[in-house]
């Protein structure tokens, strides 16, 4: 292996991590089995969300007693908000109970589809830069709003895959590949990601890291499927860097024609 | 808390009615329920409380309180 990608990592926001795969902390049966995935994926960052304290039994474990937040970065999400004031309150809150600017930033449009309002993105992403914070922002895989997205002051651009939780696979390669492309900042597949492949695919396009939870979460063995996703990501990170061969129509053999008997 | 017996606060805390003794802090308002200062974020009548001052900023009648912290998510 050369040097180059012995030594693979990416930055967003001056800040530099070796993996490049995300996790979500939803959606598992326990806070140990969360734990283990997340592990087991060798992410460093895990996304979190922001929620009211249950008052009644103010003495119930926390996601805090385990996964370490001064191990792994947490990354605040504003899963459920469906406006930009919403997203922007929680991420103020998020700021205050984690120290953090680096933040994920979602504003949805509906929810079924759980498709991002991109007007209403693109707004809280410049107020939330004019404030200080550093957002990763979840977007439409449209590569005119991703170039917007940057110019408010998205730290990253998230495209989805296809709908949150579907675990559809990437639905417009093309899309993706164009928003890779043309974006200055990171880039990562946000959601819809079914499967190993999906995220070895992404990874392929030219992405510089894939953010899931569901795919982990509501396997049938999480750990062992964040483990796939480690090795998934890898390899299709190392195929980008390697350069795919061209396709063909037709055969080509592999074996020598020449000496035939 | 000793504190002079002043008539207890009317509060709303995550969007249930609580009393209060009055003169509590945000803080000292957070450790009678139970909740460590230092592991949860709070907005007060929805402005954000810095974690710095939750001990000086006085709990007043009719405040009302989110406290939030994180949860899992994706």
């Amino acid at each position: 292996m050369s040097t180059a990608t012995n030594s693979d990592s990416w930055t967003v926001a001056g800040r530099t991590f070796s993996s490049r795969l995300i996790v979500g902390t939803g959606k598992y049966k326990s806070f140990e089995e969360n734990a283990a995935a997340v592990e087991a994926s060798g992410a460093e960052i895990v996304t979190v969300a922001v929620r009211r304290v249950n008052i009644a039994d103010p003495k119930q474990p926390m996601l805090t007693d385990f996964i370490d937040p001064r191990k792994v970065t947490y990354l605040p999400n504003t899963a459920g908000c469906f406006t930009g004031e919403e997203a922007i309150r929680t991420l103020r809150l998020a700021r205050e109970a984690g120290g953090w600017t680096l933040v994920k930033l979602e504003v949805l449009g509906e929810a079924k589809t759980l498709y991002p309002d991109m007007v209403e993105t693109l707004r809280a992403t410049e107020i939330l830069a004019n404030e200080g914070f550093e957002p990763m922002v979840y977007c439409a895989d449209d590569p005119i709003a991703a170039k917007r997205l940057e110019d408010s002051g998205a730290v990253a651009v998230m495209p989805l895959g296809a709908p949150i939780g579907s675990g559809l696979g990437l639905q417009n390669l093309v899309t993706i590949r164009l928003i890779v492309e043309g974006a200055k900042v990171p880039v990562l597949v946000d959601a819809g990601v079914g499967t190993a492949s999906d995220a070895a695919e992404a990874m392929e396009l030219g992405c510089d890291g894939v953010l899931m939870n569901t795919a982990i979460a509501e396997a049938k063995d999480p750990v062992l499927m964040a483990r796939a996703m480690k090795a998934a990501v890898e390899a299709g990170r190392l195929a980008y860097l390697a350069g795919r061969m061209q396709k063909r129509l037709y055969a080509d053999p592999s074996s020598p024609l020449a000496g035939i008997i | 808390m000793t504190i002079d017996a002043q008539q207890s606060l009317a509060i709303r805390v995550n969007g249930e009615p609580r009393r209060v003794p009055g003169g509590v802090s945000i803080a000292g308002m957070l450790e009678e329920l139970g909740l460590d200062p230092m592991r949860v974020a709070v907005e007060r009548n929805l402005e954000v409380v810095p974690r710095s001052s939750l001990a000086e900023v006085p709990v007043e009648d009719g405040d009302d309180y989110e406290v939030v912290h994180f949860v899992g998510g994706g």
